[in-house]
């Protein structure tokens, strides 16, 4: 017979300031840097927004592809995450129909690599937002 | 844009997210977004040597 661990029940105090956490998380994926610039660490968010935004333009702009949600090749499934990962920017390029081309010259596909990167990185920086809301991460 | 510009670009913006996110001071995350910039470019350098030679 196994023994049960209760966990005493959270407050309400506990409750929302853990809801405001996930509000933080969310923030930071969904707007690059907008975790961290609600907990009014300005530059640091500022920096992670022009560098997440421009290493996807700067993907759009070398003709990289844009992946859409697929169930065929597993790197295709990859590719599709790790564009997720840039939140707005993703629905952003997906609705305006960027990054739709062929991928047929080399620099296109350094493209498609920066456009994943950028959503990977900013995977890292919302989950760095929701430490340093949490206390995990000192700021 | 040639393969070197490509990667030197690359590697300028994530060394700034990854000094950012993973030191806690600001000293520490300039030290450590540099480090990660000549280690990009370190990597890449030697490793096109390495497939030049290779190929010769």
């Amino acid at each position: 017979m196994g023994t049960r661990v209760q966990t005493p029940p959270k407050s309400n105090e506990q409750e929302s300031s853990e809801k405001s956490h996930l509000v933080i998380l969310l923030a930071g994926w969904l707007i690059p840097g907008a975790g961290h610039t609600m907990q009014r660490y300005w530059l640091r968010g500022v920096l992670l927004f022009l560098s997440v935004v421009s290493m996807f333009a700067i993907g759009l702009a070398m003709g990289g592809k844009v992946y859409h949600p697929n169930t065929g090749d597993l790197l295709e499934m990859l590719g599709f995450a790790g564009d997720l990962g840039s939140g707005s920017l993703y629905w952003l390029a997906r609705l305006a129909d960027w990054g739709s081309g062929p991928v047929q010259i080399t620099v296109a596909d350094y493209g498609t690599k920066f456009i994943v990167v950028a959503g990977l990185l900013n995977i890292i920086s919302a989950v760095d937002a929701y430490s340093l809301a949490n206390g995990r991460k000192r700021g | 844009m040639t393969h070197f510009t490509a990667a030197a670009t690359f590697a300028f913006f994530a060394s700034i997210v990854l000094g950012i996110t993973q030191r806690s001071q600001p000293r520490q995350m300039v030290r450590y977004g540099i480090f990660c910039f000549v280690l990009f470019l370190a990597v890449v350098i030697v490793g096109s040597w390495l497939m030049r030679l290779i190929h010769a």
